[in-house]
């Protein structure tokens, strides 16, 4: 097993032999991944060095100030596409994606919700019918972040629709630059554009971009699904925290404070604090190697918090709290709960607890996966997906 | 640092376990001499904040912490918060002599300060009935060594040793029960009744260098974990039985409004473990636990009530009778509450250290 030391031996010799102001930062990038040291509990050759996942942090500190991969902007890559191309991809696969996705030159977004297909993703209608060697995609996807800037996508469809909904999915690798495939923004509440709907007609994808078996597609997107829920709900101690810039306004006025909002305020300091110890308590476990489906439960506390601190902030704000700072129809760069004023956060937090797995499907998870309480009885199992009623 | 659960804490935590499984299984009301032996002689819990050479096992609030998780789930009425935490931590501060007697639990000890006292205020005041003679008290002088006064609402006096008396300017006296009179409350919580303490001019061994408000912030962010453990057998048992109870032909558990309940209470509960483990292991460090003590009382107090209470609901009727233990865990969880401060007290406790100043 690779410890501390070698990491640290590693990361140094790297540094030694890399100055980062001698090359592009994208050659820089590519050395540090053929090195081991992209994410050092990938395999060996696939940016790795098979290490414990822990010792990432020491990797991040000691590359501090040298050229990163833009982690916001490749945040699907990063945290879904590449955990499932290393678990279910073929050689080939892992050796084609892993590399490009991780240096950022390609972008990923997720092609899984549909219009029809929210919390109940496996009812899913987008169609991929096997044509020769290839396979002809046809639907239409939503709620696709950096869909417009994506080279690849991953994508669930229906390869057979006599099948019951979760056994005739199959996962594939898109081609956004397939000319079937077409992007057009989705205007939110925020007055910007950070999703996109996605338009597939005719698209035609090799049998090489097939992520794992015909007929496997949900087993495949399980793997995706929970890393993005531990990604959303258990992004480290970031330096900036809603609560955080709430105090900050608090410092600054105290000429709007009252006895109500400091109680309220005071309650939020003290679940965001019990939030921040059950997200390390949960890294310690995962550290010791006790993982588990608790990860769905930090997303469900991280939306209650972000969407209570954003709203108190507005209140607190008074007049300042009426007005917004651009409803302008534009293209957002990447995701950020924190940016911007308060009226923004306030309205972007309100899809923290829809995206990712409504906080509704994440209590569902929790009572049947953590505690163990029977599922509801269900009549759209065993049924063909095509007679199910629509 | 850590949040979790060490191998020797663990092995506590077993031992605990099968101790009160074997002698107190029911949750039995009032006193449970067979239990506390037991505690106290074969596993060592009375002495666990005692340093080895003063006859104690030279542990840290980090276990006393697990002990009292597993005290929280069998709400077993027994004076280890009173006597081996409360105390304890106040006479080994202020360096008497016979410490020994407690670690090995042969006796007991409850400070004579009401169970709702606040870390936050000043005791040796709040607690003195002024009526009660014209002379202040419980105000303890050096000239005389003797203790008048009467102390409402103790915890842990019924039966208790050895009463140990807060005065002003870190002085305390420990008076022997003999000389103290000692009536019991009728209280809310039946597994930690409460007691009326009265001295009249009872000779006392006078110490110097206690704090009570320093052994009340401790016990406040260890009760945290006390509250865990009651919080965690409301929940494991409302689980067990939603998924055994059937109506309209199908287990109720089994439907998504309730589902969702439970699904916030084990979030909370979670929660609640994290901080009560945080502020266990801050007082076991050393370093400053204000903020973590004030964290944990504040969310711990409120989730250990509320799951208590969601837990007497889901059970349905069964809930409100007598017989069913539920009962004496919304009593312990709502007396809890009060105790050692509210969570409202340790929430403004927090305001100036988190940098959220009260309006003026």
């Amino acid at each position: 097993m690779v410890d501390a030391t070698t990491v640290r031996q590693r990361a140094e010799a790297f540094l030694a032999g890399h100055d980062p102001a001698s090359m592009s930062p994208l050659d820089w990038l590519r050395a540090r991944f053929d090195a081991g040291l992209a994410w050092v509990h990938f395999p060996e050759g696939l940016g790795g060095l098979d290490a414990p996942r822990d010792l990432q942090g020491l990797v991040e500190q000691l590359f501090r100030g040298t050229p990163d991969n833009n982690p916001s902007r490749i945040g699907i890559g990063l945290g879904m596409a590449a955990p499932t191309i290393l678990a279910y991809g073929t050689d080939e696969q892992k050796k084609r994606f892993l590399r490009p996705l991780w240096t950022g030159e390609e972008v990923w977004c997720q092609l899984f919700s549909e219009p029809g297909a929210g919390s109940d993703l496996a009812s899913l209608a987008t169609r991929a019918v096997r044509d020769g060697d290839d396979w002809v995609v046809d639907g239409q996807k939503v709620w696709t972040s950096s869909a417009h800037l994506a080279r690849w996508g991953i994508l669930v469809a229906r390869h057979d629709p006599d099948l019951p909904k979760h056994r005739g999915l199959t996962y594939f690798v898109c081609d956004m630059e397939d000319p079937g495939v077409e992007v057009r923004p989705l205007r939110q509440i925020t007055g910007e554009a950070e999703f996109n709907e996605v338009f597939l007609t005719g698209v035609r994808l090799g049998d090489d971009l097939r992520l794992g078996e015909v007929g496997d597609g949900w087993r495949v997107a399980q793997t995706t699904l929970m890393n993005e829920r531990v990604a959303i709900g258990s992004a480290g101690s970031p330096r900036r925290t809603m609560m955080g810039l709430f105090t900050e306004d608090w410092q600054a006025h105290p000429e709007l404070r009252t006895h109500d909002l400091h109680r309220r305020a005071l309650d939020l300091w003290v679940q965001g604090e019990v939030m921040r110890l059950t997200g390390q308590r949960l890294r310690e476990q995962l550290l010791a190697g006790h993982p588990g489906p608790e990860g769905s439960g930090m997303k469900l506390l991280f939306a209650r918090h972000h969407q209570e601190v954003s709203a108190l902030e507005v209140e607190f704000l008074r007049e300042d709290g009426l007005t917004y700072d651009d409803w302008t129809f534009r293209r957002a760069d990447g995701v950020d709960f924190l940016g911007r004023g308060a009226g923004y956060r306030y309205l972007r937090a309100k899809g923290n607890s829809i995206e990712g797995g409504t906080s509704e499907i994440l209590r569902n998870i929790v009572a049947e996966r953590v505690l163990g309480l029977p599922a509801e009885p269900r009549t759209d199992v065993a049924v063909p997906w095509k007679d199910l009623p629509r | 640092m850590t949040l979790l659960y060490t191998e020797v804490e663990e092995e506590l935590r077993t031992a605990v376990r099968d101790l009160l499984a074997d002698k107190a299984p029911a949750a039995a009301e009032g006193d449970n001499a067979a239990a506390w032996n037991g505690l106290a002689r074969d596993i060592g819990v009375a002495g666990l904040l005692v340093p080895e050479a003063s006859g104690g096992a030279g542990a840290s609030a980090r276990e006393v912490a697990v002990v009292l998780e597993e005290l929280g789930r069998a709400v077993t009425p027994v004076p280890f918060l009173t006597s081996s935490v409360l105390a304890t931590r106040v006479l080994l501060d202020a360096g008497y002599a016979d410490i020994a007697r407690l670690a090995s639990g042969e006796a007991t000890a409850a400070l004579c300060v009401s169970l709702a006292a606040s870390p936050y205020r000043d005791v040796t005041t709040a607690a003195v009935d002024a009526d009660i003679v014209g002379k202040r008290p419980a105000s303890v002088s050096l000239e005389n060594e003797r203790v008048s006064g009467r102390f409402t609402g103790v915890a842990g006096a019924l039966g208790a040793d050895l009463f140990v008396v807060p005065g002003e300017d870190g002085l305390v006296a420990v008076v022997e029960a003999e000389r103290a009179r000692v009536e019991p409350v009728v209280s809310l919580d039946v597994t930690r009744p409460l007691a009326t303490v009265t001295f009249d001019g009872a000779p006392a061994v006078v110490l110097d260098g206690g704090s009570v408000p320093e052994a009340l912030l401790f016990t406040a962010g260890l009760l945290a974990s006390e509250q865990v453990g009651v919080a965690e057998w409301c929940l494991t048992t409302t689980v067990a039985y939603l998924k055994e109870r059937r109506q309209f032909a199908r287990p109720v558990g089994s439907f998504q409004a309730l589902k969702h309940r439970l699904a916030d209470l084990w979030l909370e509960v979670a929660g609640a473990r994290a901080a009560a483990r945080n502020a266990a292991d801050q007082l076991a460090s050393g370093s400053d636990a204000r903020v973590a003590v004030a964290v944990a009382a504040a969310h711990c107090g409120e989730v250990a009530v509320r799951v208590a209470e969601e837990a007497l609901q889901l059970h349905g009727g069964i809930g409100m009778t007598w017989e069913h233990p539920v009962h004496l865990y919304l009593k312990r969880a709502k007396a809890d509450a009060i105790a050692f401060g509210t969570p409202g007290d340790h929430r403004t406790a927090l305001a100036p250290l988190v940098g959220l100043p009260a309006p003026e």
